[in-house]
């Protein structure tokens, strides 16, 4: 059984086995808040419909309310205007939560260089998986959406807090951590970057 | 079509008129900044030019040319079926960049010039609600001017380890002579 980072180091086998199973669970039952601003909307709509139903993956009964949600889903650009409202929705989000940009511009602001759009919704709150394209294929967002699931089964998301040695842990304690956490969420590993030419299928 | 439009606005006001033209059936009539007021009142009640619609007011920055600024009015007539676009050539110094606000004579107007003014800048005095509508309140300048910096981003918020935003929108704070609308 691999550690988990942040505190696996002398923790005991029991602990560490909840916490995997826990991080199973979440992993399937991810309700989805869908920050949808722009025309990749219709693609979101796609991927949550028949043919490639993301409801085989657990994630398929969105939240149209950020405290009901744990994946928050930006889909489309994000404004110099919105931002605020987007980072309302994000702090009133319970932890633990996950965070996916949906196509370019939420992830750079894709071919929107001006006054008005943000280059990237990461420069606001921090981003887990990042989909590109323009619109992204539904593929492609089932592909984020599974690189997300093997991130939260290994404890990685950016706001997993160990539950393993809870008892030294207060609940004060924890509405102490600050909301925005940097973490290892604006990092990927090796095996998760695209390889040079595409993924082949 | 719209020939007859031009027509009546010469023999009616002659002195208000600076030029007019026409490129491929679009007539246009660039019009004295003092007498717009009468002329769009003209334009809208005469019997002959009923003209009840406004599309759209915008404008356009000439960079370099004096006058910098023209503003636009396309307007239609929805009885007689004709269209003009009147233009006001107005100059870039803060106390010369304004036009008469025609929003008391088309409701369509007030948005589209609270949007050319926060866009270019350009005032309508006697405007009945001035404000910024596409920005936001605390944004400096006039994004579609062309000498605003392509660079500048003016963010309302953002992570505390995210990159500085450009020195160019600090510049630009340091330049601009309206902050707010007065």
């Amino acid at each position: 059984m691999a550690t988990t980072p942040g505190h696996g180091g002398g923790a005991s086998y029991v602990p560490t086995l909840l916490q995997e199973a826990v991080n199973w669970a979440q992993k399937y039952s991810l309700f989805t808040y869908p920050f949808a601003t722009a025309c990749c909307a219709m693609e979101f709509m796609s991927t949550m419909g028949p043919k490639y139903d993301i409801a085989r993956f657990g994630a398929e009964f969105p939240r149209f309310s950020a405290r009901q949600a744990d994946l928050l889903i930006i889909i489309g650009t994000i404004n110099e205007r919105q931002a605020p409202v987007l980072r309302r929705v994000y702090d009133q989000m319970p932890e633990p939560k996950w965070v996916m940009a949906f196509g370019v511009c939420a992830s750079t602001g894709g071919f929107y260089q001006n006054y008005a759009v943000t280059p990237g919704a990461d420069q606001i709150i921090p981003v887990d998986v990042y989909v590109p394209g323009c619109p992204p294929r539904p593929e492609q967002v089932l592909d984020g959406l599974m690189a997300l699931m093997n991130r939260i089964q290994e404890h990685r998301g950016h706001s997993q807090q160990a539950i393993g040695n809870t008892a030294n842990i207060t609940i004060a304690d924890r509405r102490r951590l600050p909301v925005l956490q940097d973490g290892t969420s604006m990092t990927l590993l090796p095996e998760e970057r695209m390889p040079e030419g595409g993924r082949v299928r | 079509m719209a020939q007859r439009v031009l027509d009546v606005l010469q023999r009616e006001r002659p002195a208000a008129i600076v030029e007019v033209g026409s490129y491929v059936g679009d007539e246009m009539a660039v019009v004295e900044r003092d007498q717009l007021l009468d002329v769009m009142t003209l334009l809208r009640d005469h019997p002959e030019l009923k003209m009840n619609m406004l599309s759209d007011v915008t404008c356009v920055d000439y960079l370099g040319q004096e006058p910098r600024f023209e503003v636009v009015y396309i307007l239609y007539s929805i009885p007689h079926k004709h269209r003009v676009r009147v233009k006001v050539r107005i100059g870039e110094a803060p106390e010369d960049c304004w036009v008469p606000a025609v929003a008391n004579l088309w409701y369509s107007a007030n948005w589209g010039e609270r949007e050319a003014w926060d866009m270019y800048g350009v005032r309508f005095e006697g405007h009945p609600d001035p404000r910024r509508i596409l920005m936001y309140e605390e944004f400096v300048g006039h994004p579609l001017r062309k000498d605003y910096p392509q660079n500048a981003r003016q963010p309302l918020i953002r992570r505390p380890d995210a990159p500085t935003t450009d020195d160019q929108t600090t510049r630009l704070a340091e330049s601009s002579h309206d902050r707010r609308v007065s």
